[in-house]
């Protein structure tokens, strides 16, 4: 499942989606809207996204993931519109036979989300203004490959 | 030649569309439409060092050359996910 949605994210969507009888782990991470960046207050997040595009993208990630660690069950899933504090903004699911790997290529996965899918997120402040979101600079100007460290059981 | 240019975040703000179809010369290239938006929003060229572009869903650079019918997009800085 690679999806661009409206609805409220819940995470069973991706559980599902990997789910497998030679799971031994599935490691889920929620991106969630917090309510303030750098200490001013946030109100809500608008979350803009080109969901052709960006599904695609997260498809190739889920490739980079089965070259990488040989993992072939894993689930992106992003909303769009406008979410309120505490909301689920990405879901990401990886299921492995083993914890270690899916650590991993669970963050792997947001690292390289937050590079190449094209996904834009707008700041409304509380006191009232609305701004486009800059990118983190680390992750705009280094997308570095990943290695592996060496299978730890 | 007609293709499709979409704007997205910054870029549809500024520009006031989210898509637009545009007529083309032949052998027109992304830096034919970059050109083109220019004129009509000459602090554009300051976004073009940040900005990425795709061709049918995928990156692409400013020399990479259109053909009939192609969706083309300027993609401002992509920030996705959350600020974790």
């Amino acid at each position: 499942m690679f999806k661009i949605t409206t609805e409220v994210i819940t995470g069973e969507e991706v559980r599902e989606a990997v789910e497998g009888p030679d799971a031994g782990a599935v490691v889920l991470f929620f991106g969630t809207v917090r309510n303030n960046t750098d200490g001013r207050s946030v109100k809500c997040l608008e979350y803009e996204a080109y969901p052709p595009m960006a599904e695609k993208k997260m498809a190739e990630i889920a490739q980079e993931i089965s070259e990488k660690w040989g993992l072939d069950r894993v689930a992106m899933l992003h909303r769009v519109g406008k979410l309120e504090i505490g909301e689920v903004s990405v879901a990401v699911a990886v299921a492995s036979p083993h914890r270690k790997d899916g650590f991993e290529a669970c963050k792997y996965a947001m690292d390289r989300l937050k590079q190449i899918v094209p996904i834009w997120k707008r700041e409304v402040w509380a006191e009232g203004e609305a701004e486009w979101v800059k990118p983190d600079a680390v992750f705009f100007d280094a997308p570095k490959p990943h290695k592996t460290d060496s299978q730890i059981d | 030649m007609n293709v499709t240019v979409k704007y997205f975040a910054v870029c549809h703000e500024m520009l006031d569309r989210s898509e637009e179809e545009m007529e083309l010369p032949e052998g027109a290239t992304i830096q034919t439409i970059l050109d083109r938006l220019e004129e009509e929003w000459p602090e554009i060229a300051e976004f073009y060092e940040v900005m990425q572009m795709s061709v049918n869903w995928e990156y692409a650079t400013e020399h990479t050359e259109l053909a009939e019918g192609d969706e083309v997009a300027l993609i401002p800085p992509v920030t996705g996910g959350c600020n974790v």
